[in-house]
C-alpha cells in the first residue's frame, strides 16, 4: 500500500478503490494536531493533521447527530489507540479509521484515504 | 434445533430475543415485525419531537439481530396461524414452521366509536409513522387537542407543545391521569400544565368530531365545542389479538390473549407476552412487566420452569412537561384501614401523599407531583416493607436534602429490586461490584443492564455503587481520562512545579496515548489558570469555543460578546456595537449578565468584527471561556435613593480585576448596593452586598439547572479585605476543584463544607493565604486581551476561515426571519 516516493500514506480500507486523488492544500496550512475543512466541489471534507502520530485523516465535515457542518473544528484524540474526532457541538466521537460513532448510536461517518506527497495533502475519492 | 417464532418486534419482543440468546445459543429464533423498522424505544417516543431520530430510538440496530443469529423480517404482518401443522403465514405469503410461537403483537391505539374519527387531521399516537404524520400535519396547524388525559395523552400533549402548537387536553374523567393520581394531585398537575400553555378540559364527554373533510372542532355532550385544527387520540390501548382470535385461541371479552402464570395461551405451544396478553384480567401497558414476561418465557423455552408471572406492580414515575409525577404501590389508599398523610403546596406546585398501614408500621403507596425525588426510596420502602419512622409525616414534610443520601440505600435488604425494568436487585449490583470488580456506573450498566430501560433507577444504582465501594475500602480515584492517571489537582501541581507550558510536554512526560476531548480542554484550562498565556497559541487543545474565541451556536455560526464591565456602557460604545452588528448582519440580544451578545457571525468574520470592536475600545468578554463572565451590578448609591455603597464602581473594578481569569468552570459575580439585592448577588459564584459598614461577601451560589443560594462567608468587611478574600477564594477554587465543577458543586463536595472554606480563606488555617494572593497577582499581571493578540498576529488570524483551500464561506448556512432579525433554521428541518 505504501509506495516509495510518497512520504506517507494513510489509508482507510478502500484506498485501493481511489479513482481520483484531490490535492487539497499544503501540509503547513493545517494546524498541528487539529483539523481544517476542505472544499471539494459541493462537498465539505474535514481533514486532520494528527502530527503527534504523524498521521493524516479525512472524513465528512457533517456531524450526523444534528446535521451540522462542523467536524473539522472538532478535537482529535485516541480511544484505546484508535484515532477519533469529537464533534464540537455535543461531543459525539467518531473513529477516524472506520467512521463509526464510538459513544452513541449515531450513524457512521464517511472516511476518506489521505496521502501526503511533496508537502501537499491529497484526499482520495472513488468518483 | 428448536425453532421459536416471535410474532411482533416491539420492546418486549426485543427483550425476549436478548434474554433467549443469553440463556441459549441452541435455539433458532425468527422474528416477524409488522413495522418497517426493528424494535424501537416506545417509552421515549416523545423525544422524537425534541430532536431524536428514528435511529436514536432503536433498541438495537439491524446488525445486532444478525450478529445474534436471529432472523428478523420487518414489514411482515403475520396473518394466519395453523396450530395443527404449527405454521404461520404472512400477508406476503411467507410460511414458516415453529416448535414454539410467542405472540408479542402489542397493542394498537383504542379509537372510540365517535362520529368523525376518519376526518383528516385526526391521528393516533402509537408508532413512528404516526409521529411523522403528526409532525407533517402540525406544520400547517395552529391549534391541536389530545383526546385522553392519561399518561400517554400527556406525552402526546408534550409532543404538540414541542411542535409549537397551541395544545389542549380533553379528558372524560374529572381529573388528569385518573389511574395514577387523586384529585388533589391531578389539580396540581393541571395547574402546572396551564402555566406552560396547555389548556386542560376535564369532565368533558366528547360527542362528535366536527368537520367536512378535515377536523374543525370537538363537540361535547354539554353542548360546548372546542375549535381545533388537529386531534390526537390517546384514549387507551387495545391489545392486538386478531391473529390469535382467528386461530381459535382464547381471548378476553374486551380484547387480549388469555395467558396463565407461565404466559401460556390456550395452546401449550403458543405464548403471549406484553400488551397483547391478558393475565388475571389485567393488560399491562408498561414496559417493566413486559420485560418480566419476556424473562419468564425465555426461561421456559430453555427448560427452567421455576419462575412464573404473578402480576406486577404498576408504580410509575415520569417527568411530564418538566413536572415530576410519581404514583406507587397503593396510590389511592384502597387497602382496608390505610391512613393517608398528604402535603399540598400550591405555591410551589408540590403535592405528596403517602398511605400508611393501619398499624402505622409500613408504607402502602402514595402519589408525588411536582417533586418526585423520593419516589425510588418510597417505592423500595413499599416493596420491602421497611419499617416507618416514628413520625411517618416526616417523610414528606422533612427538609429535603438534609438526610444522608446514601442512608436510604443502606436500609434496603439485598433482595430489594433496584431496577424494575431489568429486575436487578441490590444484591445483584453488590455482587457485581464486590465479586466481579465493577467500579463505575457504566460498567454496572454493561454487566447488569441496570438503568438501561427507563433509566429511573440511575440515582439509586449510583448510591449502591458508592456505598459498596466505600464498604470495600476502595479509594475511587478520579483520574482525568485514559490518557492521564491523575486528578486535576495532581496535574495542577505537576504543571506548576515542573514549569510545564504545553499540552504535548505534559502528555509526553506524564501521560499515555495521544489525548482526547476530555483531557485536552482540561489541561488547556490548567495551563491558562497557572500561566495565563494567550490560549490561541495552543488552539487545537481548546474546546471549540476557546479555539475560535467565540461561542458556537446552532448552525455552526458564532456569537460575539465584548466585555461591558459591571454593565456600564457609554452611549458612544453602545452605538459602536449597533453599527458593527448592523454591518455584519448580526442578531443582537441583551444577556443575563448585563451585556450584549451578537449572534450569527461566520468564522471568517470573527477577526474582522473584533478588529472593529477593539478600535472602538472594547476587549474580549470571555463569554466563550471557562472563565470570569460578568460582574452584575445594581445602580447603587450614585443614583439609587436606597443605595448605601457605590456598587457599580466596585463591580467595574472587580470585573476588570478578574477578566480573562480561567478556572475549572465559568464563574460569575455580582455587587448589590443595598440589602434589596437587585443584582441577585446571592445566585453567583461570589456575591457582594453593601451594608452600612462595608460589604457582606457570599460565595458558591449559582443559577442554572440546580440553583443554589450563595453562602455568607464574612460580614461588614472593608473594600480591601473583601477583594483579598475573593482573591484567595477564587485561587483556592482554581487549584482544588475537579474539571467542569462550578463553585457550588465544589463546596458541596468539600469535606468540612463552608466551615472548612471559611477556615482556609478567612482564617488562613492552612497558611496559604499569602501564596494564593501572590498567585492571583501573577495571573492578573499576565492578562492580555486575546482577541487583540489574534487580530494583530497574522498566523493566528489565518485559522479563521471555513475552508482551508477556498475563500468561499459555508453555503449550507441558512437563516430565517425572527421579529425583524435573523435566526438559524431549525436544525431538525434543514
Amino acid at each position: 500500500m505504501e509506495s516509495m516516493n510518497e512520504l506517507t500514506t494513510y489509508t482507510s480500507p478502500n484506498s485501493t478503490d481511489v479513482a481520483h486523488w484531490y490535492r487539497a492544500a499544503r501540509t503547513t496550512d493545517f494546524p498541528e494536531n487539529g483539523g481544517a475543512c476542505v472544499k471539494y466541489g459541493d462537498q465539505q471534507i474535514a481533514v486532520f493533521n494528527f502530527s503527534r502520530r504523524a498521521e493524516w485523516y479525512a472524513c465528512q465535515n457533517l456531524c450526523p447527530h444534528k446535521m451540522q457542518m462542523v467536524l473539522s473544528r472538532g478535537m482529535i484524540g485516541t480511544a484505546s489507540g484508535e484515532a477519533k474526532v469529537a464533534c464540537p457541538f455535543h461531543k459525539k466521537t467518531f473513529s477516524l479509521h472506520t467512521g463509526q460513532c464510538l459513544n452513541a448510536e449515531e450513524a457512521s461517518i464517511t472516511v476518506y484515504p489521505v496521502k501526503v506527497v511533496d508537502g501537499f495533502v491529497y484526499i482520495g475519492f472513488t468518483a | 434445533m428448536k425453532h421459536v417464532i416471535l410474532v411482533g418486534n416491539g420492546m418486549t419482543s426485543f427483550k425476549l430475543c436478548e434474554k433467549l440468546r443469553k440463556l441459549s445459543g441452541d435455539i433458532r429464533i425468527t422474528v416477524y415485525g409488522e413495522e418497517i423498522r426493528p424494535a424501537y424505544d416506545r417509552v421515549h417516543l416523545s423525544e422524537y419531537f425534541a430532536g431524536k431520530t428514528a435511529d436514536d430510538l432503536l433498541m438495537a440496530p439491524r446488525g445486532w439481530y444478525h450478529e445474534q443469529g436471529i432472523t428478523l423480517h420487518t414489514g411482515e404482518l403475520v396473518t394466519e396461524i395453523d396450530r395443527a401443522n404449527k405454521t404461520i403465514r404472512t400477508h406476503h405469503g411467507i410460511t414458516d414452521h415453529y416448535d414454539y410461537l410467542v405472540l408479542a403483537t402489542g397493542s394498537g391505539a383504542f379509537v372510540p366509536p365517535l362520529e368523525g374519527v376518519a376526518l383528516d387531521g385526526v391521528f393516533v399516537y402509537r408508532t413512528i409513522e404516526d409521529l411523522n404524520q403528526i409532525i407533517e400535519y402540525g406544520r400547517h396547524s395552529r391549534t391541536a387537542a389530545v383526546l385522553g388525559g392519561g399518561l400517554l395523552g400527556l406525552e402526546a400533549a408534550k409532543a404538540l407543545v414541542d411542535l409549537n402548537l397551541e395544545a389542549h387536553v380533553v379528558e372524560f374523567a374529572p381529573r388528569l391521569m385518573p389511574r395514577q393520581l387523586d384529585d388533589a394531585g391531578a389539580m396540581i398537575l393541571a395547574h402546572k400544565l396551564t402555566e406552560i400553555g396547555i389548556t386542560v378540559h376535564t369532565g368533558k364527554a366528547t360527542k362528535r368530531i366536527a368537520g367536512d373533510d378535515r377536523i374543525t372542532a370537538l363537540e361535547f355532550a354539554d353542548g360546548t365545542a372546542l375549535p381545533v385544527d388537529m386531534l390526537v387520540i390517546s384514549a387507551g390501548i387495545r391489545p392486538r389479538d386478531e391473529v390469535a382470535k382467528a386461530c381459535g385461541l382464547a381471548v378476553h371479552g374486551r380484547g387480549g390473549i388469555l395467558v396463565d402464570d407461565y404466559l401460556r395461551t390456550s395452546d401449550e405451544h403458543i405464548f403471549a407476552i406484553g400488551e397483547a396478553a391478558v393475565h388475571n384480567n389485567m393488560v399491562y401497558g408498561l414496559v417493566a412487566p413486559g420485560y418480566d414476561m419476556a424473562d419468564v418465557v425465555a426461561r421456559q423455552l430453555t427448560g427452567d420452569l421455576s419462575k412464573t408471572f404473578t402480576g406486577f406492580d404498576m408504580s410509575t414515575k415520569l417527568k411530564l412537561l418538566g413536572v415530576d409525577v410519581g404514583s406507587f404501590g397503593d396510590p389511592f389508599g384502597e387497602t382496608p384501614g390505610s391512613i393517608p398523610i398528604a402535603f399540598q403546596d400550591r405555591c410551589n406546585g408540590v403535592y405528596k401523599r403517602i398511605n400508611i398501614s393501619a398499624d402505622r408500621k409500613h408504607l402502602l403507596g402514595g402519589i408525588l407531583v411536582g417533586d418526585a425525588s423520593q419516589y425510588n426510596i418510597f417505592h423500595q420502602m413499599v416493596a420491602n416493607k421497611i419499617p416507618l419512622p416514628a413520625q411517618p409525616e416526616s417523610l414528606i414534610i422533612g427538609t429535603p436534602g438534609k438526610e444522608d443520601e446514601g442512608a436510604g440505600v443502606k436500609s434496603l435488604p439485598d433482595t430489594a429490586q433496584i431496577c424494575s425494568c431489568e429486575n436487578i436487585t441490590k444484591g445483584d449490583l453488590i455482587s457485581q461490584i464486590r465479586d466481579h470488580g465493577a467500579r463505575t456506573i457504566d460498567e454496572l450498566k454493561k454487566t447488569t443492564k441496570a438503568c438501561t430501560g427507563c433509566g429511573g433507577c440511575t440515582p439509586l444504582v449510583n448510591d449502591v455503587l458508592k456505598m459498596t465501594l466505600e464498604g470495600l475500602g476502595v479509594v475511587v480515584k478520579k483520574t482525568l481520562c485514559e490518557h492521564f492517571a491523575f486528578t486535576r489537582q495532581d496535574l495542577y501541581d505537576i504543571i506548576k512545579i515542573e514549569g510545564i507550558r504545553t499540552y504535548d510536554a505534559l502528555l509526553d512526560k506524564h501521560g499515555v496515548g495521544d489525548g482526547c476531548e476530555i483531557c485536552k480542554p482540561a489541561v488547556a484550562s490548567l495551563l491558562a489558570s497557572i500561566w495565563n498565556e494567550v490560549i490561541a497559541e495552543q488552539a487545537t487543545i481548546q474546546d471549540t469555543n476557546d479555539r475560535f474565541l467565540a461561542n458556537i451556536q446552532r448552525g455552526g455560526t458564532y456569537s460575539v460578546v465584548p466585555r461591558i464591565a459591571g454593565g456600564e456602557i457609554t452611549p458612544k460604545k453602545l452605538m459602536a456595537i449597533g453599527r458593527i452588528a448592523e454591518k455584519y448582519n448580526l442578531y443582537t440580544k441583551i444577556t443575563g449578565g448585563q451585556r450584549i451578545d451578537m449572534f450569527g457571525a461566520q468564522v471568517h468574520e470573527l477577526p474582522l468584527i473584533w478588529e472593529e470592536l477593539i478600535q472602538e475600545g472594547f476587549e474580549s468578554g470571555h463569554a466563550y471561556g471557562k472563565s470570569l463572565r460578568t460582574i452584575k451590578s445594581c445602580v447603587g448609591s450614585t443614583w439609587c435613593r436606597y443605595g448605601v455603597q457605590d456598587s457599580v464602581s466596585f463591580a467595574v473594578f472587580i470585573e476588570n480585576r478578574y477578566k480573562g481569569l480561567r478556572a475549572p468552570h465559568k464563574f460569575k459575580g455580582a455587587v448589590s448596593g443595598c440589602i434589596r439585592e437587585c443584582a441577585e448577588a446571592q445566585s453567583k459564584d461570589f456575591g457582594i452586598i453593601a451594608t452600612e459598614k462595608g460589604w457582606n461577601l457570599y460565595v458558591c451560589g449559582n443559577g442554572g439547572a440546580r440553583p443554589q443560594h450563595a453562602k455568607l462567608l464574612v460580614t461588614d468587611v472593608d473594600t480591601d479585605t473583601c477583594v483579598r478574600l475573593i482573591d484567595r477564594f477564587l485561587m483556592y477554587y482554581i487549584k482544588t476543584a475537579d474539571p467542569l465543577t462550578r463553585t457550588a458543586t465544589w463546596l458541596n463536595k468539600m469535606e468540612g463544607g463552608l466551615e472548612h472554606l471559611r477556615q482556609v480563606v478567612v482564617e488562613d488555617s492552612l497558611g496559604i493565604g499569602e501564596t494564593l494572593e501572590k498567585e492571583m497577582a501573577a495571573l492578573m499581571a499576565n492578562y492580555e486581551c486575546e482577541w487583540k493578540k489574534v487580530v494583530e498576529t497574522p498566523a493566528l488570524r489565518a485559522q479563521y476561515r471555513h475552508f482551508i483551500n477556498d475563500e468561499a464561506s459555508d453555503d449550507t448556512l441558512s437563516f430565517v426571519d425572527l421579529r425583524g432579525q435573523k435566526m438559524p433554521t431549525d436544525w431538525n428541518r434543514k
